[in-house]
Order: structure tokens, then C-alpha cells, then sequence
């Protein structure tokens, strides 16, 4: 088995007294892409803020290439679920690219030219250099979007958090926006978290099913039988509001327990 | 007009209106972006307490005021940082609290006789040259710190999850914001007074937003309108004998409803996607 980069072990977290999530135990090796799926509100955005350390957890650790997350943040990339947030803000998209390249409170941060080069490139990659001048509220939502992945990739992360990234890209779009993960999947270990089932596609390398518990599928084909387990998941939690177990339980889940 | 520039409180005048215009357009482009004008003008207000206790101690001034506008703003940046959905609340308490302990103050202090209007609408008449040398500092120390930080402050402004995410202190980033609040507050009420602090530290950042690509571009350009307002409500209140601090901000609601005007007016292109110079690769 491939190194873990990420070990959640007995993981609980709670928001003013209310479990959110509930021991969670999940090893992402490198080179993975696990698609995180569930009902909104079952805790998808929480496990992604664990994992990246904006959240600490009531119980338990999280640990991300060997550390504690926020001390190897600049290994890591993330996507936010909400990309809309002020758009009447002034700033360029190139500028918003930068942002990912910041170095921390030094102060006097200037961008070197290794930066500029570095969204340049990001931006290339994701077709928004000709847009760099614009300000980001005038641009659509799949180049917001895509704006965002830039601004994650510019640090030339090891693993990629994705949250809800399907939620602006229309149905066009989505296509050659599974080829671009696919492709950055060669180097880039992804976690994208969804309530979309339509992510679930060939590029899927492992499923995780969270709601307040989570359900992980190590999968290296995604078969019928999963695919139509993992359709069912949300509907079912959405109609009966209890949790239940979507995939068959694992050898894994005992180890870590 | 020129016989007026031979005076020296007028030439004062001028001089405190450009330094202040500077000091606001860059704080008040931080306020307006991180969405905390309620809170400048919580501080504003609460340094009226600092006003009392200034004359009831016998001290100087500007050492009550900073003190605590300072003290307010600690405590604001505090619970927002512990508690960020009772912040508003908070600010409510510590404005009126402010308000009403100098108040009180300035009723127990013997032989008051305080011209309480000009600290309540400004007195930029006034501006002696060592409270200039004062403003002058303040000015430099804001804008140095702001230029020493500024891509800190941008990623904070524009998304402060992903500033965490980067390893900025944003808890730090926060309170040197609400600091400096404090320190361009102190200095506001001295030209509009402390009721006509927001309005001075708002308007010219809120047009700038609508025309400007860059946190950068909107404080240039939040200072230069500032400046246009102080500086032609002080000729104006010159002219026809009014309360510069008032004919100031009237000044500048006219420039508000302008813009808003012409925002209004322009054509709309903006959301067009086939405008502008396009060039995927």
C-alpha cells in the first residue's frame, strides 16, 4: 500500500454540542483521488477543514504528511465550496492567483518573479491567462471556478482539496473538467467532496460516504454495483435522516478501531 | 480666498484636511472591504469617553481619546476574534457605554465648560501645529504599516479562511486593523468630528470600489476623493460661515449620489462575456 499522506484516527468533532462527525477513522494514500460524497450537512466541509486544519477536532488526530495540517499547509491546495464570496471586491484574477503563492507574515511580501511565472503557468493551465487583468467579479462562474483551482495549484501543492467544485460548471463543462483532474491526478493526490453523484466517474479511485459517520470505499474500479450504492446513499439519508451504512464494512475500519 | 491662506489656522486647515484625506482614504478602503464600519464607528463613538476622562483628569486630549479608542477597539478585536456573531452586539454596548461615561465625566469635572460641539462635529479651525506634527505621524506610521503588510491585508480582506490556509496571522492582521481604526479615528475627530467619523472613512472607499481594479488603487483613490471633499467643504463652510465638519461630509454625500448617479446611468457592458479583450489560450 502507498504511503498515507492522510491519517484521521478516531476523529469527533462538534459544533456547540452537536456532533458533527463521529469517529472517523480514513487513510488517504498518495496518489489518490477519493471522492467524499453525502447529504448536505453531513459533514462533507467539516472533514475537508479537518484534514486541512482550519477546524480542530473535539477529539482525536488528524495527520497530514506526517504532521499536524497547518505546519505543511504549503503542501497543500485548496478549492473552497464558496467561490462567490466578494465579488464586488477589487482585486484582478491574477492578483487572486498570487494569493496562493503568499509566503507567510513576513511582511514586506512582495511577489518575486518565480510567483508571477508560477500563475502564469496556473493560469495557462486552466485557460484564464487572457482573462489575468480582469476583475474577478466579472467572470463567470466555471472561470471563477477555475480561477480558484489556479489559485490552489500556483503553490505546486502534493494533495488537493476540492469542496463542491462541480457546484458553477455547467453541464458542458464537465467533461473536460474531469480530464483536467484526471491529468493533474498523474502528480496531485485529490479529496473532493461532493453531493453531486455525477463526480463519480471513471477517474474515482476511492468513495467515502459521510454523514456524522464515514463509510470509505478503497476501490481501484468503481463497479455498477458501488456506483448504484453510492446513488441510492444520499436519497435514502435525505428521506429517512439516519445514518446508515452505504459500502460494506472494511478490514481497515477494524484495524484502526 | 487667498487673503485667508495668509492665516495660519487656515493654512493648518489645509494641511490637517490632506493629512487626514491620506489616513482616510487608506483604512477607510480596509474598513469598507472587511465590512467593519460598524465597528469604526463604535470606536468613534466610545472615544467620547476618552473626551471626559481627558478633561477630568486634566489630561491632555488626545492621550483620553487614544487611550480609549485604543482600549474599545482591543475589546471589539477581542470578542470578534472569540465570538464573531455577537460582535455587533458587543460594538452596540461599548458605543452607547462610551458615549455616556463621557458624559457623566464631563459633569463631574469642576468648571466645565467644554465646547462639546466641536468635538462632536470637529474643529479643524483649531488644528494647532503640534497636533499637525501628531497627525503627521500617524499618517506615516499608518501608511507604513499598511504597505509593509499589504498583501497580508489583501488576502485577509478577500478571503481570510484561505489567509489562514497560507499562514498569515490573520488574528494578528486583525487587531493591528482595528489599532490603527483607532489611531485614524482619534484623528478624524479633530476635522469631523466623532458623529461624522464613518461618514468621512466610508463614502470615499465606497465610490472608489465601483471604479477601481486594485485594493491598492482604491486607497489612492479613496484619498484623493477625500481630499476633494475636505478640501471643498472647507471652502465652502469659508465661504458661507457653516460648520466645516457638517459642509464636509455634505460635500462628500453629494459625490455619494453622483457616483451612484452615473453608476446608474452608465450602460451596461459589464456582464456582457463577449466585451472587453477576451483571449482564452
Amino acid at each position: 500500500m502507498p504511503e498515507p499522506i492522510i491519517q484521521m484516527r478516531d476523529v469527533w468533532f462538534s459544533f456547540n454540542g452537536q456532533p458533527v462527525l463521529r469517529e472517523v477513522n480514513l487513510h488517504v494514500p498518495r496518489g489518490d483521488f477519493l471522492v467524499v460524497i453525502g447529504p448536505n450537512g453531513g459533514g462533507k466541509t467539516t472533514l475537508l477543514k479537518l484534514m486541512l486544519g482550519l477546524l480542530d477536532p473535539t477529539r482525536g488526530t488528524v495527520v497530514v504528511f506526517g504532521e499536524p495540517p497547518h505546519r505543511v499547509s504549503h503542501r497543500i491546495g485548496y478549492v473552497p465550496q464558496n467561490v462567490h464570496i466578494n465579488k464586488d471586491f477589487p482585486i484582478s484574477v491574477l492578483d487572486v492567483v498570487l494569493m496562493g503563492r503568499l509566503k507567510a507574515g513576513r511582511g514586506w511580501s512582495r511577489h518575486s518573479r518565480l510567483d508571477r511565472v508560477a500563475a502564469q503557468q496556473a493560469l495557462e493551465r486552466m485557460r484564464l491567462w487572457g482573462y489575468r487583468d480582469r476583475r474577478i467579479g466579472a467572470l463567470s462562474g466555471g472561470q471563477l471556478q477555475r480561477a480558484f483551482i489556479a489559485r490552489a495549484l500556483v503553490s505546486g501543492p502534493e494533495v488537493l482539496f476540492l469542496d463542491e467544485a462541480m457546484a458553477s460548471i455547467d453541464a458542458q463543462g464537465r467533461g473536460e473538467f474531469y480530464d483536467m483532474l484526471k491529468e493533474l491526478n498523474r502528480t496531485v493526490t485529490i479529496v473532493a467532496a461532493s453531493h453531486d453523484m455525477m463526480i463519480l466517474s471513471r477517474q474515482v479511485k476511492s468513495v467515502a460516504c459521510v454523514n456524522r459517520e464515514l463509510h470509505y470505499h478503497d476501490s481501484g474500479e468503481i463497479t455498477q454495483e458501488m456506483l448504484d450504492e453510492a446513488y441510492h446513499c444520499p436519497v435514502d439519508l435525505v428521506a429517512h435522516g439516519i445514518p446508515h451504512r452505504v459500502l460494506s464494512p472494511h478490514a481497515d475500519k477494524k484495524e484502526d478501531g | 480666498m487667498w487673503e485667508a491662506l495668509q492665516l495660519e489656522f487656515v493654512r493648518n486647515a489645509l494641511m490637517a484636511g490632506v493629512l487626514v484625506s491620506v489616513v482616510c482614504g487608506v483604512i477607510g478602503t480596509l474598513v469598507v472591504v472587511n465590512r467593519i464600519v460598524f465597528l469604526a464607528g463604535g470606536i468613534a463613538h466610545a472615544a467620547f469617553g476618552g473626551i471626559g476622562l481627558a478633561f477630568f483628569m486634566g489630561w491632555p486630549y488626545a492621550v483620553g481619546t487614544t487611550g480609549v479608542s485604543i482600549l474599545s477597539a482591543g475589546v471589539m478585536a477581542a470578542v470578534t476574534l472569540k465570538a464573531r456573531h455577537r460582535v455587533d452586539a458587543m460594538v452596540g454596548v461599548i458605543w452607547a457605554v462610551g458615549m455616556a461615561v463621557g458624559v457623566v465625566l464631563l459633569d463631574l469635572t469642576p468648571g466645565y465648560n467644554v465646547d462639546l460641539m466641536s468635538y462632536l462635529f470637529g474643529s479643524i479651525l483649531a488644528v494647532s501645529g503640534s497636533d499637525l506634527w501628531q497627525m503627521a505621524a500617524i499618517g506615516i506610521a499608518v501608511i507604513a504599516i499598511v504597505a509593509w503588510y499589504y498583501n497580508d491585508f489583501l488576502a485577509m480582506s478577500y478571503d481570510d479562511e484561505f489567509a489562514r490556509l497560507r499562514n498569515v496571522p490573520v488574528a494578528f492582521l486583525y487587531c493591528l486593523l482595528l489599532g490603527m481604526v483607532a489611531l485614524a479615528v482619534v484623528m478624524i475627530i479633530r476635522v469631523v468630528g466623532l458623529i461624522l467619523v464613518i461618514a468621512l472613512l466610508t463614502i470615499p472607499p465606497f465610490i472608489a470600489e465601483k471604479f477601481t481594479g486594485s485594493l491598492r488603487a482604491m486607497m489612492v483613490l479613496s484619498s484623493i476623493l477625500s481630499g476633494l471633499f475636505t478640501l471643498t467643504g472647507l471652502w465652502l463652510s469659508y465661504l458661507f460661515n457653516l460648520t466645516s465638519g457638517a459642509t464636509i461630509i455634505l460635500v462628500a454625500a453629494a459625490g455619494f449620489f453622483m457616483s451612484a448617479l452615473w453608476e446608474y446611468c452608465k450602460p451596461r457592458r459589464a456582464a456582457d462575456p463577449s466585451a472587453g479583450p477576451v483571449n482564452p489560450v
